[in-house]
């Protein structure tokens, strides 16, 4: 409430300017589909007098292909933690110039170097969240599971069919090796071949591998467990409060979306204001509580919702932080190994 | 020929060319330079993390898909990928019988039927191109699943007793989704070729002594023939590269072709191996109609067998 006043003044004022503020030009921003709140759009146009549009794309893949096609359609996008190195390898992304990012110094201090871009040199989370899996505690043997990857890759026999891991070979095959204890990076094929063991013998009790429709088929009651995003479970739970979200014990994928500017950004310096701005704890929140994911600015929790900081599976227990496993960018040879799996996994 | 007829002669020649250009042109630019590059893929390095290594040309993807290499480097045979061929291939065999099966009769009930239905029931063909096929398969899980419209049917006539149907997320979803979706291909053909027939024949068949069946075995079928060829091919092959059916209808439990080769081109990082194996999709069509119209020889062209 306190905080209102000055962002409507400060709005008033981007208002009144609007008609001299033109020369404050424009930025195309790039984003996941359903990833971005409108309305917040038009508070950054309001806030700073920049003419924002948004447009969608569906993989980081498809964001790739138009970065290399080049042609400077983007001023920012969000590519995942994933795809951040390959992207600066490829010279598609260009450094910040981080005087001007003053709220940088906002990051969480769990954020503050990640493995994928120590120095925040080309990149700066977005929204994060965790592969974990969710299940019913109505409907398993005994009303809770342990949290371990355990159940999951070898359920009770009672869930015969009534289990659904993700179809990616990155989120499985990353899962498998947390459980193993095997490094998910690895280029021993040996150690493939256990991954391998284990997914060929969760097979029979799968009913599927799918990324779509987790909410739905989990709200319905369809299935009973699910490898699942913890965004994804979090508007699941809405509907059905039986379901539980897993941490487990062996290590859990932590994945990171991140602003960056494309090399041939067009709008350079507003692309910088527009990040900047993001980095406010009141505007990513409310890009959290739109898509349900939790960010990395501190202080932002204030703005969050209450029912989303409440959930534990979004804002993770301080006991569960060190469950958390960032990203690794594999070798291509250990990649290669990850696709011959999925192959003989899916023949 | 004097001049003046030669130049004629050219003129014509010239003015032909010119009509022909556009879709000349067309067919080389949306058809031959893709596949041109492709072949090229084809035959690189794949790239660290996606793309190829261009100018560094090797013929490993090829090799990789009959081979792959041992812990100790040495090549072995490898039948992953027929087999998947070999899946996708009688999956899609059994849509094409599925699809003439449905289809021939419909086409003959259409054909029969007087010029005013005959639209209105052609017009109801067509009626699921109006929405988006993606929509179309979602409905399919609906009424797939367990406890889902079919299900509960069964179950309410007394054909099953208990338990689940458990066919969504199978191999009969995937022939079930392929065959609904490509119906109209086959349907349409055959119509087109049964519009056409002269009904006099048949009744100079019956007249002959023919009876019903023989009729429509020697008479009907025969000159449904260039239909019936042309709803295969249109079935068959799109069926063969499918990707979006088994994805959905499939469970993701089982790769058709089409979701290999998109499989090495997304997450695999392997572009020249997913070129491979779309040529190796392309030959193996190619070779599929050099069987059929050896087989069915004529049949295609329209001829009496």
């Amino acid at each position: 409430m306190i905080r209102r006043t000055p962002l409507a003044l400060s709005a008033l004022f981007a208002f009144g300017l609007a008609g001299t503020a033109q020369a404050a030009g424009t930025l195309h921003f790039a984003n996941w589909s359903d990833y971005f709140p409108p309305e917040l759009l038009k508070k950054f146009e309001q806030d700073t007098g920049i003419k924002a549009t948004l447009d969608a794309y569906e993989s980081n893949e498809t964001l790739l292909a138009k970065l290399k096609a080049g042609g400077g359609a983007y001023d920012v996008v969000v590519p995942s933690d994933s795809f951040i190195q390959i992207m600066v390898q490829d010279g598609l992304l260009q450094p910040f110039d981080t005087s001007k990012l003053p709220n940088l110094k906002n990051l969480k201090a769990n954020f503050q170097h990640l493995g994928f871009d120590p120095e925040h040199a080309y990149s700066v989370p977005y929204l994060w969240g965790t592969t974990g899996y969710s299940y019913d505690s109505q409907k398993v043997p005994g009303g809770a599971l342990e949290e371990s990857w355990k159940p999951f890759f070898e359920p009770p026999a009672e869930l015969k069919g009534k289990v659904v891991a993700l179809n990616s070979i990155e989120d499985l095959y990353i899962a498998a090796s947390h459980y193993l204890g095997i490094d998910q990076c690895t280029e021993d094929p040996k150690d493939a071949k256990k991954v391998q063991d284990l997914l060929l013998a969760q097979k029979p009790m799968l009913a599927m591998y799918s990324s779509d429709g987790t909410i739905e088929r989990m709200a319905a009651g369809e299935v009973v467990m699910h490898q699942q995003w913890n965004g994804a479970y979090h508007r699941a739970h809405a509907q059905r409060a039986s379901l539980v979200y897993v941490y487990p014990k062996e290590g859990v994928h932590l994945f990171i979306d991140n602003l960056a500017i494309p090399k041939d950004a067009s709008n350079v310096a507003e692309a910088h204001t527009f990040i900047n701005w993001m980095m406010q704890p009141e505007n990513i929140a409310a890009a959290s509580n739109f898509a349900k994911y939790n960010n990395a600015v501190e202080g932002s929790d204030a703005f969050m919702d209450k029912e989303l900081f409440d959930d534990p599976a979004i804002n993770t227990p301080q006991d569960k932080l060190a469950r958390l496993k960032t990203f690794e960018l594999c070798s291509p040879k250990a990649l290669a190994l990850r696709s011959k799996v999925w192959t003989k996994l899916k023949k | 020929m004097n001049a003046a007829g030669l130049r004629h002669e050219r003129r014509l020649l010239l003015r032909r060319l010119a009509l022909s250009a556009p879709a000349m042109a067309t067919l080389a630019v949306f058809l031959l330079v893709p596949l041109g590059i492709m072949l090229l893929v084809s035959f690189l390095q794949p790239g660290d993390y996606g793309g190829v290594k261009w100018g560094e040309y090797s013929l490993e993807a090829y090799v990789n898909f009959l081979y792959e290499r041992d812990l100790d480097d040495s090549l072995v045979f490898n039948t992953d990928y027929l087999q998947i061929f070999q899946r996708s291939f009688w999956l899609s065999v059994l849509t094409t019988a599925g699809c003439l099966l449905v289809g021939f009769p419909t086409a003959l009930y259409l054909a029969l039927q007087s010029e005013r239905r005959r639209n209105l029931l052609l017009l109801l063909v067509t009626v699921p191109f109006w929405t988006n096929l993606l929509v179309r398969v979602y409905a399919w899980i609906l009424l797939l699943r367990n406890g889902g419209l079919v299900d509960s049917g069964l179950e309410a006539l007394g054909l099953v007793h208990g338990g689940d149907l458990n066919v969504l997320y199978t191999d009969v979803a995937v022939v079930i989704g392929l065959l609904y979706t490509f119906l109209p291909f086959m349907v349409l053909p055959i119509y087109t070729s049964l519009e056409k027939l002269d009904w006099r024949l048949v009744e100079a068949a019956y007249d002959l002594g023919a009876t019903r069946r023989q009729a429509l075995r020697r008479i009907i079928v025969p000159l449904a023939m260039p239909g019936i060829a042309a709803g295969t091919i249109l079935v068959f092959i799109p069926s063969l590269g499918n990707y979006i059916i088994p994805e959905l209808l499939g469970g993701g439990k089982a790769l058709m072709i089409g979701n290999l080769i998109q499989l090495q081109f997304g997450t695999a990082h392997n572009w020249p191996l997913g070129a491979a194996l779309s040529f190796a999709l392309l030959a193996f069509v190619l070779l599929a109609m050099l069987v059929y119209s050896l087989r069915f020889k004529g049949a295609a062209a329209g001829g009496h067998p």
